[in-house]
């Protein structure tokens, strides 16, 4: 069963990290009149993630994680990174209006009007801490 | 300028009205952050970093280290009230702080840590002061061998105590090496791990990382769980917080040990404040005459590490500014935060910028205060910040990411990574893969490939430059042990058990 724990296919995932890193830096100069070049460091530390991440996928022993809860977690990370696609079509308010909508309402599973509130208050608030009172611009 | 000069002149800056109020915000805002389960300095320090370069860096510095050390004053508040630790540093207060409390003790408990804190804060200041100059000076006679060897024994301890599984530590450290890579190269203008991407031909913003892994990361390994803690109540008054003077003659020694341990602790490299808390803390229970009750709510089990864990910070410091080499997460970042302001720490910082290193170190004798008076009187009022509903806290959380990406590139590309950043933190959480060595590897990594270059230039390409010259061959030799110490069952077990110990 070792070829299904999580070790496996994460030193899977940076054994191919390593081979990207390896086959990129052969392609530019090891070695220059000056010195070394600039495939001389990303050269060995490739080959560092490689013999690591043979070494995980070979003899790692499974961390035993806990994966109850991470579907609540991706399901956060997956607003959030829409949030952040749309952000620019929409504008942050609406954008962070409704991840926070989302968190509070079907994370949390709070009344929707509460939903609302604090969807309105924290967008509120930002606006008026960051653009109004600091000058910084939001997205 | 000799100690006392210097001090003097720290004070004249640290004392200006604004740069006493960056002073509180930052203990004050370190606090809270300390109390906040789910939120420690390294991710609170990486979201402002954007925001502090608005601000005179002085009083920037004073403010995130304001972060740094008021965080570890409020984590020991949620352990002993929550037997949940605010922040890393304060798990093992949890043991005795949590059990006084349950004996309607939380006051002496909270009192306690908060003296402990400040007395073992200042004597790291104290230490911070006397050690880090002569240390600066002796560095001078470094070069690029020297920092690449000593980049390499610091990364090496960060690796060795970061984690369970000493691989994944290194391959953390090596992904933060490549991340660094990314970008045009310095020497050629080659681009380097591009994508083809005008965007990454600049690299990746260290803040970026910072605030995807630590932040973002948190936030998302939070929500796993939808159940809120129940507080223990806090006894209102002063004097129902203070302890007796017996519970202070019985602390006497977890003050002095916490102190210089905690220190000591400090200076190493990668060792970080949970080590230090849980050093002292078996420290005095291996000398106290009642180690056997330890666990069961014992004063000196709440003064000793929340000592030790304060202490450090000023240890911390030292290598930070003197060599450039951050220890932990939080003082990457700090390191980072110095680097984008202008600033080279290393053995010319404390000559070239003597104002902000000595007013770096009197606000912290002034913020130690502050954070005394807050943590004594003003503790239930803190509490209440325990009551705020993570419903809330956590869309603010994300809402300040945002912002603290956006505002130092004004580039959506870099929400795009942010997100990409929070799910590499949260998956690294999830496989037991420590973000220490990761943002030490990010940081570090162009500095040590520029110092191996330059050092490869120096001796035309031959590498017994590094293991020619002394200091370099000691220094290479260092982390080479340190790597292999692993391999020595007995060491190693104990290292497994101190990791176990603070997870559980």
């Amino acid at each position: 069963m070792r070829h299904r724990s999580p070790d496996f296919w994460s030193g899977l995932a940076l054994a191919a990290l390593g081979a990207y890193i390896v086959a990129q830096a052969r392609g530019w100069d090891y070695l220059t009149d000056d010195g070394p070049g600039p495939g001389f460091f990303p050269l060995w530390y490739g080959i560092a993630i490689l013999a690591c991440s043979a070494w995980l996928v070979a003899f790692g022993k499974s961390p035993n994680a806990d994966w109850r809860g991470t579907g609540r977690a991706l399901a956060t990370w997956a607003a959030v990174a829409l949030s952040v696609a749309v952000v620019k079509v929409v504008t942050f308010a609406v954008a962070f209006g409704a991840l926070s909508f989302f968190i509070v309402a079907v994370m949390y599973r709070r009344p929707p009007l509460v939903a609302a509130l604090v969807a309105i208050c924290t967008v509120a608030g930002f606006y008026l801490v960051f653009p109004f009172a600091l000058g910084v611009a939001l997205p | 300028m000799d100690v006392a000069t210097g001090l003097l002149h720290g004070f004249a800056l640290a004392l200006q009205p604004l740069n006493l109020l960056w002073c509180f915000v930052g203990v004050l805002l370190g606090t809270i952050v300390g109390i906040l389960p789910g939120l420690g300095p390294p991710a609170t320090i990486a979201m402002l970093l954007p925001l502090t370069a608005l601000m005179n860096p002085a009083g920037a510095i004073i403010m995130l280290a304001g972060i740094y050390y008021g965080a570890k004053y409020g984590g020991s508040t949620t352990s002993i009230l929550l037997n949940v630790p605010g922040e890393s540093a304060s798990v093992v207060t949890c043991l005795d702080g949590y059990a006084m409390a349950r004996k309607g003790r939380a006051g002496p408990a909270l009192g306690i840590a908060a003296i402990a804190s400040f007395v073992a804060g200042t004597v790291g200041v104290l230490g911070l002061m006397l050690v880090a100059p002569p240390l600066a000076k002796l560095a001078l006679a470094f070069s690029s061998p020297e920092y690449f060897a000593l980049m390499s024994l610091g990364l090496a301890m960060v690796v060795l105590l970061a984690g369970r599984s000493m691989v994944k530590a290194l391959l953390a450290m090596l992904v933060g090496l490549w991340i660094a890579g990314i970008g045009t190269d310095v020497f050629t203008s080659q681009s380097r791990f591009t994508f083809g991407r005008m965007e990454l031909l600049s690299g990746i913003d260290f803040v970026v990382v910072a605030i995807g892994v630590f932040a973002l990361g948190e936030v998302l390994a939070n929500m796993e769980s939808r159940e809120e803690a129940q507080v223990l109540p806090v006894p209102k008054g002063l004097r129902n917080l203070l302890p007796t003077m017996q519970d202070l003659k019985d602390c006497r020694f977890a003050f002095a040990q916490g102190s210089v341990l905690g220190f000591l602790v400090g200076v190493l490299p990668g060792a970080g404040s949970t080590i230090a808390s849980f050093i002292s803390y078996g420290v005095e229970k291996a000398f106290s005459k009642r180690r056997h009750e330890f666990g069961t709510g014992v004063i000196e089990g709440v003064a000793a590490p929340e000592g030790a864990n304060n202490s450090e910070t000023g240890g911390a410091l030292v290598p930070l500014l003197t060599l450039g080499i951050p220890g932990s997460g939080t003082t990457a970042i700090l390191l980072a935060a110095l680097v984008l302001w202008g600033f080279k720490p290393g053995p010319l910082f404390i000559a070239e910028n003597p104002g902000m290193f000595w007013g770096l170190v009197a606000s912290m004798y002034i913020g130690n205060v502050m954070l005394l008076v807050l943590n004594l009187p003003l503790v239930p009022l803190f509490a209440q910040v325990l009551r705020t509903p993570i419903y809330v806290l956590y869309p603010l959380i994300i809402g300040i990411s945002f912002v603290g990406v956006y505002a130092g590139s004004g580039s959506l590309f870099d929400l795009y990574l942010l997100a990409g950043f929070g799910l590499l933190g949260y998956l690294m959480r999830k496989l037991d893969y420590p973000s220490a060595p990761l943002i030490l590897g990010l940081v570090l990594g162009g500095a040590m490939e520029r110092a191996l270059r330059q050092s490869l230039m120096m001796s035309e390409g031959s590498l017994s430059i590094l293991v020619s010259r002394p200091i370099s061959a000691v220094m290479l030799a260092l982390a080479l042990v340190v790597l292999m110490i692993p391999l020595f069952s007995r060491f190693n077990t104990w290292r497994l058990r101190a990791m176990e110990q603070e997870e559980s």
